[in-house]
């Protein structure tokens, strides 16, 4: 296999570039006669320097087997997408598209009217609206999900509902916003209010079930106030169900922006994305799939660092 | 009101509402126990020692029968009785310091300012030998430790009784030994007035004053009541010697092993 051969080469040649000046374990290191302590001592540096190398190489060795996978396959994937430029000769290959990036990365932020703005502004539009549809779907949403949680009654009253209601796409609910909006800008981040809501009702929800009975006894027998419950027990019971919540209708947020944007127009990557297509400008679509995914991973891991910060156990 | 009981069960009964119907756990259970008494409920799994403890507690109600802690009959759980569960139950997102700080607060901040309320808390983690763990998180600490800052928390409150449910029976034997003595020692210093249970016999003669040997269950009920008359403090090498040490435990032994043999 080829590609366990390049990993194996990296290894050796990684590992030992990692340690340039090191003498090899047999080599006598003077010739000056030495007590036994001497020895002993220089024995003991040795081994722990020979520790300390073969640490580093294995961290290494980690390093290398996690990364270089994901770079193989980057690889193939550039080299089909090259071979497929000459299939359907109106997509750009990968070097044009990357020099078409530079460019376009290269002053992100001008603005020459409303629709021909840098990409920075494009992503900062979407981003914001992602961002205000987010915010108020967890301000409603969260708390929400805690009186669900908490009270079965409302629990059943309002699970038919929320079950129907949650399989519908969220640009369903674009027109509504139009409607009652009578603007862009307000029914796009409706959209994205409606599509986070759910993941955070229902997921709060369900972390206020699951706490165990434990900590509610806990409760129980101090005979603590509902205040007191709510924050030193319940939220931080809940809180990692509820990031997994956020986490979920951020992901879903980023996809829907993008769709709601195209079909509303202004400023944001969709819009922009849409726009190049009416340009039949090939590259910069590319450049906005690419953009969009980039933007969507770092969103998620943004979330992830968050919710390990919360993790207890 | 001169009762001389500190905690009086009264012809209590429990059941269970299940889908199979009525389930009665325990019934006709008469318990009274002395201020500064240590009893242990012993008997085998699933013959109703938590049900009833949880009664004691307050997180349940009786179906019968009248329970009554200090003069006041108990109508809910509150912090004149400490709990100590069976699974530590300290809340992880919490220091050792505020899971018992939570509990003091509760309890004193209506009286005590806050630098008292600090100085009862680190007092209690000091009881139990965890000042240098203060800060730590219980996921942080072993399973005996946790169990100690459970036993902190519970007496911090200066609570008219404590409930203990197995407070030991996850741990090894050696950790188990230990606590055992640390518990006595901190009953004796704090006086306090003791129920737990158990379902170990060497735990219950040691430590007890009182032994409740309850039938199996379903409807169990008080078998028997041992006094264990052995003098204090207690030490487990010499009590190992000891002819009374040895009829007390042959007693609790006979009790569960042949009279109340459980069918296997
Ligand atoms: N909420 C409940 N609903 C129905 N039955 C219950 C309930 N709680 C306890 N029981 C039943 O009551 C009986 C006594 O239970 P309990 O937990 O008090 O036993 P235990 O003596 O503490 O046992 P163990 O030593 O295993 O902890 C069991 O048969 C149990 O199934
Ligand atoms: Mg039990």
């Amino acid at each position: 296999m080829s590609a366990s051969l390049t990993i194996d080469a990296m290894l050796t040649t990684s590992g030992d570039a990692a340690v340039p000046a090191m003498p090899a374990p047999e080599a006598p290191v003077e010739v000056i006669p030495l007590t036994a302590e001497q020895i002993a001592a220089a024995a003991e540096r040795e081994a722990q320097t020979q520790l300390a190398v073969r640490r580093r190489r294995d961290r290494l060795a980690g390093l290398v087997q996690s990364v270089v996978p994901g770079l193989v396959g980057i690889l193939i994937f550039l080299l089909l997408w090259q071979g497929l430029t000459h299939v359907a000769t109106q997509i750009p290959g990968p070097v044009k598209v990357w020099d078409s990036a530079v460019k376009l990365f290269s002053d992100p932020f001008y603005r020459k009217g409303p629709n021909d703005q840098g990409i920075g502004w494009n992503i900062l539009a979407s981003l914001q609206r992602v961002g205000l549809g987010f915010g108020l779907a967890a301000l409603v949403g969260i708390p929400a999900g805690f009186m669900i949680g908490r009270f079965e009654y409302l629990n059943r009253m309002t699970s038919p509902i929320i079950s129907l209601l949650r399989p519908v796409s969220p640009l369903a609910w674009l027109p509504i916003g139009l409607m009652v909006f009578k603007a862009a800008n307000p029914a796009a981040i409706w959209v994205i209010f409606i599509c986070s809501i759910w993941p955070m009702i229902i997921n709060t929800a369900t972390g206020v079930q699951r706490i165990p009975q434990d900590y509610l006894n806990v409760a129980r027998v101090l005979n603590l106030s509902e205040w007191k419950v709510f924050t030193k027990i319940l939220f931080p019971a809940v809180l990692p169900y509820m990031l997994t919540g956020v986490k979920l209708s951020i992901g879903v947020a980023w996809l829907v922006i993008v769709a709601a944007e195209m079909l509303t127009g202004g400023v944001g990557i969709g819009f922009w994305l849409w726009d190049e297509w009416n340009n039949l400008v090939v590259e910069h679509i590319i450049i906005a799939i690419f953009t969009i995914g980039i933007v969507g991973l770092l969103l998620e891991q943004a979330l992830i660092w968050i919710a390990k910060r919360f993790q207890f156990d | 009101m001169a009762n001389p009981f500190h905690l009086v069960v009264d012809n209590v009964d429990k059941r269970f509402n299940t889908k199979q119907g009525e389930f009665i756990a325990i019934r006709d259970i008469n318990l009274r126990v002395q201020r500064g008494e240590f009893t242990a409920l012993i008997g085998h799994s699933g013959c109703g020692k938590s049900t009833l403890l949880n009664l004691i507690a307050g997180l349940d109600v009786a179906t019968n029968g009248v329970l009554v802690c200090a003069g006041r009959e108990i109508s809910g759980p509150g912090p004149d009785r400490g709990v100590v569960f069976q699974n530590h139950s300290l809340l992880p997102w919490l220091t050792c310091f505020d899971n018992v700080y939570l509990a003091v607060e509760r309890v004193f901040s209506a009286t005590e300012k806050k630098p008292q309320l600090i100085a009862r808390t680190e007092a209690a983690l000091k009881m139990v030998g965890l000042t240098h763990a203060t800060h730590k998180h219980p996921n942080e600490i072993s399973g005996g430790m946790k169990q100690r800052v459970g036993i902190a928390r519970a007496l911090s409150i200066e609570p008219a009784v404590l409930l203990l449910d197995e407070p030991f029976g996850a741990l090894d034997a050696l950790t188990r030994a230990h606590l055992q003595d640390e518990l006595m020692r901190i009953v004796a210093d704090t006086k306090s007035t003791v129920v737990m249970v158990t379902h170990d016999v060497d735990e219950a003669v040691l430590l007890s004053d009182k032994i409740v040997m309850m039938t199996n269950g379903p409807s169990a009920t008080i078998g028997e009541i041992l006094d264990v008359k052995l003098a204090r403090p207690r030490d487990r090498l010499e009590l190992a010697e000891d002819t009374d040490y040895h009829y007390y435990r042959k007693a609790v032994v006979e009790f569960l092993y042949s009279k109340q043999k459980k069918a296997a």
